[in-house]
């Protein structure tokens, strides 16, 4: 559905401009929610623009929906919620969506049932004739949302769609994408909410400084890896040494161990090691990784360990 | 209907809804009810003078109120339009808009539609009835009436270009101070060239129509006072809305020109921008 390669974006051209997204290779599966998460000014809009033809590519390609950006053949099966949404003031909720679904080339048949069906499923069925001047940011962000969904897109692309939304707006904009997802569209959800994240995305990208930090799904990001809480006595170099093959030691500090271990399998090799080699063994306490502590961990990653190597992409689809 | 269109409906939604055709009507129509009590009172006290009845002098009202109605046209056009693509650009409403499937040059153009439409009705209904009003009170009509219509209209599509080319690139209020800036400049240019014409100094002629080359809206205006005038005026060749050197036919095919190209690079200025 999406692909770009090395996909690259100055701004202020001729030479000292502001690299705003420097080489992203991003490759979005069919049905797939993609979450594409990153810290404000990270460059997560730019990508999106530069998908949607908004912005123009400085280098690299991108192809959406097997188009260039912005094409309209690509465009008429794409749905877009931009950040902070606005909206002409003057027109009421319904006349704007019949604007809108105009601009798609849409009968004046399925407008007229299409547009009350969308402005129920974002609950301002009663709003149709207000004008959006008077709605509320939470109203005005579902207006946005029901303009991008007008099409019956396979794609939609929302950039931070619950940002200034109250915890039940959130929820709510979070059961649309869980909609969307169940109906096999594909959604391209840009955010800096960790947790909404979390709750309906198959796979990330994290985007630091306008490059690819990681890439994949949940579970290879953040599910699998786990912090092992460690007190034991007697830790011999043997038993650390053994430890060592198995995890990787983040803190020690006397009888107190802090373990990263790559995957579950691996915990009773761990138990095993303690205890075989004569430790003795208080407490072995396991927990997941949350993305949050993930998330943070990349952004405290030192600067020489971004230019390394790109990650690699996610898996070919 | 093609997205050409709806874009124009869109813009014509904006006027409606933003009371801007609501207000005019209603401050046109006090412009008009005045112009006719003062029409009818000069042309009361008129016949009782020397000059009487003489179509000159009836032209000369005539022009005045005409003159008016030109520079309504073009303070309206830049009101309107400077902030059509400069606004929604800042806005942001834009990109709701862009990324619909059409191209943008389909915008710029159905942008233009809107706002031309609606100048033309202006021009047209403002004009004809200052025309009726004249011609109700002393049976007076001016000379080429239709053709003096269409060279205002040509004048603010004129300034309605380059106010859409200027939305493409500046800010609305930087926008607007440039159209202005070049209003002024054409009109300064317009006096200087007839004063040139006048003292037969053909360097401040040549100024003239320099400047009218790169902004061509006031030799429209000039042209079509020339036109509506009757010929006893043409010859006097100084007056207030007298053109001695009346801009010639080239002059209005060029200045069409010059909205399309201005139109041309509208397109591609907003096609080549990151919203």
């Amino acid at each position: 559905m999406i692909e770009t390669f090395e996909l690259r974006k100055v701004f202020g051209g001729r030479g000292g401009g502001t690299i705003a997204v420097d080489g992203v290779t991003l490759d979005v599966g069919r049905g797939e929610v993609f979450g594409f998460l990153g810290p404000n000014g990270a460059g997560k809009t730019t990508t999106i623009k530069m998908l949607l033809g908004l912005v123009h590519v400085t280098s690299g390609t991108a192809r959406v929906l097997g188009l260039a950006p912005g094409e309209p053949a690509a465009m008429a099966r794409v749905g877009f919620l931009p950040e902070h949404f606005r909206f002409p003031a003057w027109l009421g909720a319904a006349e704007f969506l019949d604007l809108h679904a105009r601009l798609y080339g849409m009968p004046d048949a399925r407008r007229r049932s299409r547009i009350p069906e969308l402005l129920e499923r974002v609950g301002l069925a009663d709003r149709a004739a207000t004008c959006l001047g008077e709605f509320s940011k939470g109203m005005s962000q579902r207006i946005g949302l029901a303009q991008a969904l007008l099409n019956e897109p396979e794609l939609v692309i929302l950039d931070e769609p619950t940002s200034g939304l109250d915890p039940l707006g959130r929820r709510e904009v979070m059961e649309i994408i869980r909609e969307l997802r169940a109906a096999g569209t594909t959604v391209f959800l840009n955010s800096h909410l960790l947790s909404e994240v979390e709750s309906t995305c198959d796979r990330i990208a994290v985007i630091k400084r306008g490059r690819i930090a990681r890439t994949g799904s949940l579970d290879d990001l953040a599910g699998a890896q786990l912090e092992v809480d460690v007190r034991a006595e007697g830790i011999t170099p043997e038993i650390r040494a053994r430890i060592e093959a198995q995890a990787r030691i983040a803190r020690a500090d006397g009888a107190h161990l802090t373990l990263i271990v790559k995957n579950a399998e691996r915990l009773p090799f761990l138990t095993a090691a303690l205890v075989d080699g004569g430790a003795r063994l208080y407490s072995f306490a396991p927990r997941r990784l949350s993305l949050e502590e993930m998330f943070v961990r990349i952004m405290e990653e030192s600067d020489a360990a971004d230019s390394g190597p790109p990650m690699p992409k996610g898996p070919a689809r | 209907m093609n997205s050409i269109g709806t874009i124009t409906l869109m813009t014509f939604r904006e006027a409606h809804r933003r009371r801007l055709v609501l207000t005019v009507a209603i401050m046109s129509l006090v412009f008009l009810a005045l112009f006719t009590l003062g029409f009818y009172f000069v042309h009361k006290n008129a016949q009782f003078t020397i000059v009487g009845e003489r179509p000159e002098v009836m032209n000369f009202f005539l022009l005045t109120g005409l003159y008016v109605v030109n520079f309504l046209v073009v303070v309206l056009t830049v009101l309107a339009s400077v902030d059509a693509i400069a606004g929604e650009i800042s806005s942001g409403t834009i990109q709701t808009t862009v990324t619909k499937p059409l191209r943008r040059w389909k915008i710029v153009i159905g942008k233009w539609l809107g706002l031309a439409a609606m100048l033309c009705v202006f021009v047209v209904v403002m004009s004809v009835a200052m025309i009726g009003i004249v011609y109700g009170i002393s049976r007076y009509v001016p000379p080429s009436p239709v053709q003096g219509i269409a060279l205002m209209m040509l004048e603010g599509l004129v300034i309605l270009s380059i106010s859409i080319l200027g939305g493409t690139r500046l800010t609305t209020l930087a926008n607007g101070v440039v159209v202005f800036m070049l209003y002024a400049l054409a009109f300064i240019s317009g006096w200087i060239e007839q004063i040139g014409a006048f003292m037969r100094n053909e360097t401040l002629s040549s100024i003239g129509i320099v400047i009218s080359l790169i902004m061509p809206s006031e030799s429209l205006w000039r042209r079509a006072a020339y036109l509506m005038q009757p010929p006893t005026i043409r010859q006097l060749g100084f007056g207030p809305f007298a053109t001695a050197t009346a801009p010639s036919g080239v002059m209005v095919a060029y200045s069409a020109l010059y909205a399309a190209v201005l139109m041309v690079f509208a397109i591609r200025v907003f096609r080549r921008r990151d919203l």
